[in-house]
């Protein structure tokens, strides 16, 4: 799945030199050229993160430490508290991760264990063409299919049966319109799932034949081979993967933004509504004329940077050393 | 040989665009922009000149004029008298539109429902949690409400519609001005966030005992079911566009400096108590007259011919004595390098 050039494999340099081919002339233009490429992406991730930096600056100095922790969102009295989005977005993000992964294993253990050959097409197709499908079509999807499903056979079913004061109560009392964190998770996770599985999929692939036929040759069942064997082969490059699948939740925006509530308050439970940085920064940066109020949004959107950025980083850590695909 | 094609066929597209130099560009609210495109595809056909629109929000709009990156910006959120100087724009009105609140309360016609603007502050402020409050069921003593509980619909993005309902709230509720204030995004104190006007529609028809707030070309096409409201001369009236044809009629211009007013609790038994123009701002100074009268005769155009096509798209167009003084408004404000007007109605 990912691409990356390992250097140290390439083709000596001289050798071309030596034999000087029709266009050898030309070759340290092509390596000028490529080299800007290259440099032209680092200069716009550099450009990205000054812009963040120099635009959020004036709310990170108005609001201190305490810009991460008030939850209070108000535009009339230019007070930005970004808690409510950012607690949004992490718990939005890993629910999803906690509901798609053990599908994803499924599917990818599948796919490589138990499918018969014919089916194989099929699903790898579905896969591919859920991941293709646009995240605003999950959006409005997710408005109008989801949330009144969820709120007609989940939650009013439970404020009948919940006894107001109880624990459950505190656990599920929210606006039974099924505009809520848990249904933005569950799309979150449709969206990250293909992905996921594409990955994982791929990486059982990896695990060589002879570690897994050695494990059934000593009579383990398949169960046991994926459990005990597969799993732990792939572990590190698995958490990896999922990380990216992370990122990509991460920042999903249109989704997100239809579903959620979008009350920057802090969220109570899971079926009450809460937003993410993404959907606050969509919904607002438009119509947002103060100052303060562009540089609060883009103080959330370096936060969000930085949170990916992170995420990034560990993957890339775990996923080991590069190898050519 | 189909290289040479694409080329050629590149340069020419490039030459032919160059050529109407008379294009201008406007940037802005969203509320006005399908009337805007119709006017401008019809201004198009009569005098050759293309209107170039984007609607971007109004907080975008003011931005772009004030880059100078479009020749005029459209805004809900009209500006104060204060900024229009320090900017050196101007601003003057193009059409109108209501903020209607609809509801979902089952067993409920459109109109059914009475209430006031007090009220309707309390219930957005969370004050009144149940439809069936006695500060509600006492205004409609003949109608049967089901004691539902209340689900507040708000806008999650900021917008026009949001600052005219948060004023009229604010107006009409001391609590309301105090705890949250009118802007185009407030914290809202309780309830769901909507993405535009769609969202709104979308998720009060999905909640039973919601109550939300569109604007009136909305409520019609979406047929919701809305509230009838009690305006300033204490009357009950729906919204229609008469009722804002009667909220307008009534007010005064010229005691409105800048021409910020709003169109919130106007006199007249027959006046919708939400209802609020959209505005359009240029420089009073313009470096390009040209363009500039390309702009204001475009507007005097939509001002002349434009109302039909308004009132199809659910608009409410200015009374004519508004649009005369507007234009001499035009005449007086707005000048060239030279000094003189650029643009004289006839």
């Amino acid at each position: 799945m990912t691409l990356t050039i390992d250097s140290s494999e390439s083709t000596p340099k001289t050798a071309g030199r030596q034999s000087a081919p029709r266009g050898g002339a030309l070759d340290p233009v092509f390596e000028w050229m490529c080299f800007g490429c290259a440099s032209l992406l680092l200069a716009a991730l550099i450009g990205v993160i000054g812009t963040l930096m120099v635009g959020g600056w004036p709310a990170f100095h108005k609001f201190g430490l305490q810009f991460f922790v008030v939850s209070s969102w108000n535009p009339v009295t230019e007070v930005y508290g970004a808690a409510g989005p950012i607690v949004g977005t992490l718990i939005t993000s890993f629910l999803s991760l906690i509901f798609s992964l053990p599908i994803a294993f499924g599917i990818a253990v599948f796919l490589v264990e138990f499918c018969p050959p014919f089916l194989r097409r099929p699903i790898g197709t579905a896969v591919e063409l859920l991941a293709g499908i646009p995240s605003i079509v999950y959006g409005m999807w997710g408005l109008f299919v989801l949330a009144p499903w969820f709120a007609l056979h989940v939650q009013v079913p439970l404020l009948t049966v919940v006894q107001p004061g109880s624990w459950l109560d505190k656990l599920t009392s929210g606006i039974p319109n099924g505009a809520n964190i848990l249904t933005a998770s569950i799309i979150l996770a449709i969206m990250i799932l293909p992905f996921m599985s594409a990955v994982l999929r791929d990486l059982l692939l990896t695990i060589p034949t002879q570690v897994r036929e050695s494990a059934y040759g000593l009579g383990a069942s398949t169960m046991e081979v994926v459990m005990s064997v597969s799993l732990p082969y792939i572990k590190r490059s698995a958490v990896g993967a999922v990380m990216l699948g992370l990122g990509r939740a991460l920042g999903e925006t249109m989704a997100v933004t239809f579903i959620i509530g979008n009350s920057h308050a802090f969220p109570k439970n899971l079926f009450d509504s809460g937003s993410t940085i993404a959907s606050t920064i969509a919904n607002e940066f438009n119509e947002a004329t103060s100052d303060m109020h562009t540089s609060a949004l883009i103080a959330l959107g370096l936060v969000l940077f930085m949170i990916t950025f992170a995420v990034l980083a560990i993957a890339r850590a775990l996923l080991g050393r590069p190898k050519v695909v | 040989m189909f290289k040479k094609f694409i080329i050629g066929a590149s340069a020419a597209a490039l030459l032919a665009s160059a050529a109407h130099a008379d294009n201008f560009t406007g940037a802005g609210a969203t509320f006005p922009a399908p009337v805007y495109t119709a006017w401008a595809q019809a201004y198009k056909a009569a005098n050759g000149s293309e209107l170039n629109y984007q609607a971007i929000g109004s907080g975008g709009g003011i931005r772009q004029i004030e880059a100078k990156t479009v020749d005029f910006g459209a805004t809900d959120k009209p500006l104060k008298p204060a900024d229009l100087d320090a900017a050196g724009l101007m601003q003057f009105p193009m059409v109108m539109g209501g903020v209607v609140p609809v509801m979902n309360v089952p067993g409920v016609n459109p109109g059914d429902i009475k209430l006031t603007g007090p009220v309707l502050a309390q219930i957005f402020i969370g004050d009144i949690k149940t439809w069936g409050d006695p500060r509600i069921t006492s205004l409609n003593p003949t109608v049967k409400i089901p004691n539902l509980p209340i689900t507040v619909v708000h806008r999650s993005d900021g917008s026009g519609t949001s600052f005219v309902f948060t004023t009229y709230l604010a107006n009409n509720s001391p609590a309301w001005a105090q705890r949250v204030g009118a802007n185009d995004s407030v914290e809202w104190p309780t309830g769901l966030g909507g993405k535009g006007n769609d969202g709104v529609a979308a998720f009060v028809k999905q909640t039973i005992g919601s109550i939300g707030y569109v604007e009136y070309a909305f409520a019609k096409q979406n047929k919701l079911t809305y509230a009838a409201m009690k305006n300033k001369a204490g009357a009950f009236v729906e919204p229609t566009a008469p009722a804002f044809v009667a909220a307008a009629a009534g007010a005064d211009w010229t005691k409105a400096p800048g021409n910020y007013l709003l169109l919130l609790d106007q006199p007249g038994a027959a006046s919708w108590p939400i209802t609020a123009p959209t505005f359009v701002l240029v420089y009073k100074k313009q470096d390009k007259p040209e363009t500039g009268k390309e702009v204001l005769s475009f507007f005097d155009w939509a001002y002349k011919n434009g109302d039909a096509a308004a009132v199809q798209l659910d608009y409410v167009p200015l009374p004519a004595p508004v649009k005369a003084l507007m234009r001499k408004e035009w005449a007086d404000t707005i000048k060239g390098p030279d000094g003189k007007a650029i643009y004289v109605s006839k």
